[in-house]
């Protein structure tokens, strides 16, 4: 069973990387959404794979690690506000320049700028 | 008493803080409390004056950050007693002067909220009994200066000149903080009275070399001494009564100041005279000769001031007692006499329009009365009889006659020093006195004034006031020196010394070899004054660029240009090729820790027995592993992509429901449903991604991006990595502190939930930061989609959507409430169950999306999105801040037993108090969002905007 935990956050992280290095704005976001799913795994992992034991009333020694867990939960959550985040940042930047592609540039120079 | 220290410098700050909202009731306010603010500290100073007199000090010390020995300790002995009320003297006089000098469109509260920002880090600065406080004030003042000369950030001189200080004052500053932190090892103290008493300790320690150079490069850039001044002449940008009170009183002074207070500490080492005495005479020379030069008007008295502070510079470099109290006397002096001269400069400009003095002259008609008392301040600065300068200026020709060589020097050095100081004196004071020559005769006489349109005319008598009284102590210090400074520079001698030395305070010394100097210094100074149009010629074709702002300019010109060369080579920076950097720096990085640990990774010493794989569990690995291959496969097609995610998220919540983790299955799977509709409406509004590349891109932009070679290599390698990194920590697990964690919940959170007790109160403060994360995102999307700006992408889309179907409506009715009872049940059983605020949030604001949806989105929804989270936040800080009130540590639990009608015992525990807070900003955050979202025109949702539709958001 372990092996196959750390096959899937294997495949996740490596997918997760594998979009996040493509040009396309959606696909990037994708990326971001699996890489978070295998990080959190991993970061769950640090806690062992404890079946039928879960840190709740009443709490007996072998229950499974609880800080593990409360990190992840925030990190779920930050996960989500992150990639909503990050999906207004496509939408606001496919405004201004009609593209999905990152590497699209801003048509004109922002004005008011007094650099020499 | 010594509690009434800490008074002083509050009074400024709170100024500070007035002046801006004085400025929206009256336009003269802020000059008002400018006034009141410096004028009641100044009278609080002379009411704690006779506690630091005769040497003795007034101290108080609060405890700061105990756990790194810093304490905030204010001392106030006659040194910093005199410093202290030179500061509040000029400031009254210089927010008088401001009050007219500032033109009445000037942002006048922002300009005296500084002032006395500023004034409060100087009084902190001189009445430190601390040097690490004394260096945090330092770089205050360093600040603020900045900002005081950038005070008009429209002009690029300005700008230039606030640049220049602050790096050069800055780095000074730096240097400071080096020598202060290596002081501080070599004594185990910082506290100034302890550093005095160890001067013996310090003088004979390996390190007292490098100390006193570190801190001798903090004093010579703040007194702008050769070859770091460039930056005072480039501060002259700043407004005049700027000038008058940072760049010629006080701020300049500091460095001054930190040199006498430490004077006890290190003037007996053999370092210190060539050192300091040898940059401070180089400093007064060379100053002098350029102020000569210099055809604009602040700028002679910039160089001047260079000068100036060069010899009190030398005075205290000599190391003698004598030579360090007449030092404090034109230290003084200086500060006196230059002010009075700036604020004259200030009302030449005003008058004239302008500061070059090739173009003024004659304004004594004009002026008469600001010109007299220019006239009289340029006398006390070139040192004429019966002026307070000539005073301590012969003490200074005295002291360069009669130097305190050491007599382990060779012979021959020492005869060649006895010659040669005196001639250094006497060549500075001649061009003293032919640069405050220029000054009186080039502005006020010199011809008739030049036709103009409108006739300089004498300002308000409330602007010459300042003038007035400044240019009244130059006389009366100058003739009846004992009975008025006298005791002021007792007290300072005493507080920098420990001893008053014998100071022969007269305007008539007898006949003495200084005299004779002085006369000299006089005649010479007028004949090479008379000379001036040959010698101008002269410096001209021998030193047509001698300027050290220029040089300095360069060398920042030159650095920036070879960094844009560098990042050039490095190619366009575009998203995908600085991702591209990060993982591979990241992978190297990680590899780095691999190999590098010890026991290896690897090492199956310690490895347990693995779990048994089940069928279930082999079937959810498939169904991930086929989504995870589709998505990569074809991100290109996004709805399938999003269903995949949903799938992939769905195996993760159910393999973390299946690992005792039911917190985190709860969360996922709500956290799954919202992304799914976020990733949904966003796919609608998002422009379709076009074949090949597009045309908006520069072709190096297109090029920098990873091939797909470099890609595949790079996830593969990531994914190997963290998948062996998984295996390892499942297979080594480390209980750690899991048992102790778990005992502490139920004991001292008095929870069921260890995962929610560690949330919401073990780590609280973690979580106080995550949700202030989360609302930073909220408040990011909902001012980034801003209706108006960037609307737009889909321009003549149907606002009005299709028809939602009955049955989503329907549904919705039905959702929404079971939706809040679930919300409410979760958040209160949280502490004991799996729940919690953050699944509440999920599942209200799912509820709430799902309603919007189904019936449109309201256009004025109540409460806003943007108050949950701001009452969210409000609530985490009061709950966090309130057991500091009660004199416990941040955060703690708190709980309120009370016995109410109808309800009976209630018992309410802060912690959950807390969850709510959480649960308001999760769900604030995420309506934000979707609000922003489903308003685009072209989006899922319909807005609505019939008035009885309007608020129909819970």
């Amino acid at each position: 069973m372990e092996w196959l935990v750390a096959g899937a956050v294997g495949l996740l992280v490596g997918a997760g990387v594998h979009l996040l290095l493509k040009p396309q704005v959606f696909t990037m976001v994708l990326g971001l959404l699996l890489l978070s799913y295998g990080v959190n795994l991993l970061v769950f992992a640090t806690g062992g794979l404890v079946v039928q034991e879960p840190p709740l009333a009443p709490l007996r020694a072998g229950a499974a690690d609880a800080l593990p867990q409360a990190l992840v939960l925030t990190a779920i959550v930050i996960g989500l506000a992150v990639t909503a985040f990050a999906l207004a940042l496509a939408l606001w930047a496919a405004a201004r320049t009609g593209s999905t592609d990152v590497r699209a540039g801003e048509r004109d120079e922002p004005a008011g700028d007094d650099r020499r | 008493m010594a509690p009434l220290l800490l008074l002083l410098p509050v009074l400024p700050l709170l100024g500070a803080v007035l002046a801006p909202v004085a400025a929206r009731r009256h336009s003269h306010g802020p000059a008002l409390v400018a006034g009141l603010a410096t004028g009641s500290a100044l009278a609080l100073a002379l009411l704690l004056a006779p506690g630091a007199a005769d040497g003795q000090a007034l101290g108080i010390s609060v405890p700061w950050i105990p756990s790194l020995g810093l304490t905030l300790s204010l001392r106030l002995d006659g040194l910093s007693l005199t410093f202290a009320l030179l500061v509040l003297g000029i400031g009254l006089l210089v927010s008088l002067y401001a009050r007219w000098y500032l033109p009445a469109d000037a942002p006048r509260g922002r300009f005296h909220a500084l002032m006395l920002a500023f004034q409060a880090a100087m009084l902190g600065l001189v009445l430190a009994g601390d040097l690490l406080w004394l260096v945090l004030c330092w770089e205050l003042t360093g600040l603020l200066s900045f900002l005081l000369i950038a005070f008009e950030p429209t002009q690029r001189s300005a700008r230039r000149g606030a640049g220049i200080a602050l790096l050069v004052t800055a780095a000074g500053g730096l240097a400071l903080l080096a020598g202060v932190l290596l002081l501080g090892q070599v004594v185990g103290s910082t506290d100034i009275a302890t550093l005095l008493a160890a001067g013996e300790r310090i003088r004979a320690h390996p390190l007292h070399g490098v100390i006193l150079g570190l801190i001798l490069a903090g004093v010579f850039t703040k007194s702008a001494q050769f070859p770091v001044h460039a930056w005072l002449p480039a501060a002259m940008a700043a407004p005049t009564p700027v000038s008058a009170y940072l760049h010629s009183a006080t701020l300049v002074k500091a460095g001054v100041f930190l040199l006498a207070r430490l004077w006890p500490v290190f003037s007996a080492g053999e370092l210190w005279l060539p050192l300091v005495g040898g940059v401070g005479l180089l400093t007064f020379v060379l100053g002098a000769y350029v102020a000569l030069f210099k055809h604009d008007l602040k700028g002679l008295l910039a160089y001047s001031t260079i000068s100036h502070l060069g010899l009190i510079v030398f005075l205290l470099g000599l190391g003698t007692p004598l030579a360090a109290a007449a030092g404090l006397f034109h230290a003084l002096n200086h500060a006196v006499f230059k002010a009075s001269l700036f604020m004259a400069a200030g009302i030449i400009d005003h008058a004239t329009g302008t500061r070059d003095m090739r173009r003024l002259r004659g304004l004594f008609a004009c002026l008469p009365i600001t010109g007299s008392l220019a006239l009289v301040a340029a006398g006390a600065m070139a040192g004429v009889p019966l002026l307070n300068g000539f005073l301590s200026k012969e003490m200074f020709f005295a002291e360069a006659l009669d130097p305190p060589l050491a007599a382990a020097w060779p012979v021959g050095l020492k005869a060649l020093l006895h010659l040669l100081l005196p001639a250094a004196a006497l060549l500075g004071g001649v061009f003293s006195v032919a640069y405050s020559l220029r000054f009186g005769h080039d502005v006020f006489f010199n011809g008739p004034a030049p036709a103009q349109r409108c006739p300089p005319h004498e300002p308000s008598w409330w602007m010459r006031l300042p003038i007035a009284a400044l240019v009244a102590v130059c006389v009366l210090v100058g003739v009846f020196p004992q009975q008025t400074v006298g005791p002021l520079l007792a007290t300072a001698s005493a507080g920098m010394l420990g001893r008053v030395p014998e100071l022969h305070l007269s305007p008539w010394q007898g006949v003495t070899p200084a005299l004779f100097m002085s006369a000299a210094a006089l005649a010479l100074g007028a004949l090479v004054y008379a000379l001036r149009k040959p010698l101008f010629r002269w410096h001209d074709q021998r030193f047509p660029r001698l300027r050290a702002a220029r040089l300095y300019a360069r060398l920042g010109a030159t650095l920036v240009s070879r960094a844009h060369r560098l990042v050039a080579q490095l190619g366009p920076a575009t998203l995908p090729s600085s991702a591209a950097w990060l993982f591979a720096t990241a992978l190297v990085a990680g590899a780095a820790g691999w190999w590098t640990s010890t026991p290896a990774p690897l090492a199956r010493a310690h490895w347990q027995a693995p779990l048994a794989v089940d069928v279930p569990s082999l079937a959810a690995a498939l169904i991930l592993a086929v989504g995870v291959g589709a998505m990569a496969w074809r991100p290109q097609r996004r709805l399938g992509a999003v269903l995949w995610a949903g799938a992939v998220g769905l195996v993760v919540s159910l393999s973390f429901a299946h690992f005792s983790a039911p917190d985190l299955a709860l969360t996922q799977i709500a956290v799954e449903v919202i992304t799914t509709l976020l990733l949904l409406a966003v796919v609608v509004l998002l422009p379709a991604a076009r074949a090949g590349v597009d045309a908006g891109i520069s072709r190096a932009a297109a090029a920098a991006a990873p091939g797909p070679l470099l890609r595949i290599s790079i996830a593969a390698a990531a994914g190997l990595g963290t998948g062996t990194l998984a295996a390892v920590v499942l297979l080594r697990p480390d209980r750690g502190f899991t048992d102790w964690l778990l005992a502490r919940a139920e004991s001292a959170a008095h929870a069921g939930n260890a995962v929610n007790a560690i949330l919401v109160d073990l780590r609280a403060l973690d979580t106080l930061g995550e949700i202030s994360v989360l609302a930073m995102a909220g408040l990011g999307v909902h001012l980034l989609l801003r209706p108006g700006r960037g609307s737009g992408v889909r321009t003549g889309a149907d606002a009005e959507a299709a028809g939602t179907p009955l049955l989503l409506r329907m549904l919705s009715l039905l959702v929404l409430p079971a939706a809040l009872l679930l919300c409410v049940h979760l958040l209160l059983r949280g502490h004991q169950a799996p729940g919690g605020g953050f699944v509440a949030g999920l599942v209200i604001a799912t509820a709430l999306v799902l309603e919007q949806l189904a019936w449109g989105v309201p256009a004025a929804p109540r409460p806003r999105p943007v108050t949950l989270i701001g009452a969210g936040l409000v609530l985490a800080w009061s709950v966090a801040l309130l057991p500091l009130m009660l004199g416990e540590a941040l955060l703690t639990r708190l709980d309120w037993e009370a016995r109410l009608p109808l309800l009976g015992d209630v018992a309410v525990a802060s912690t959950l108090l807390f969850d709510t807070a959480v649960l308001l900003v999760v769900a604030g955050t995420l309506l934000a969002v979707f609000r922003r979202l489903l308003e685009r025109p072209g989006s899922l949702g319909r807005s609505v905007t019939a008035p009885e539709a309007a608020g129909g958001e819970g």
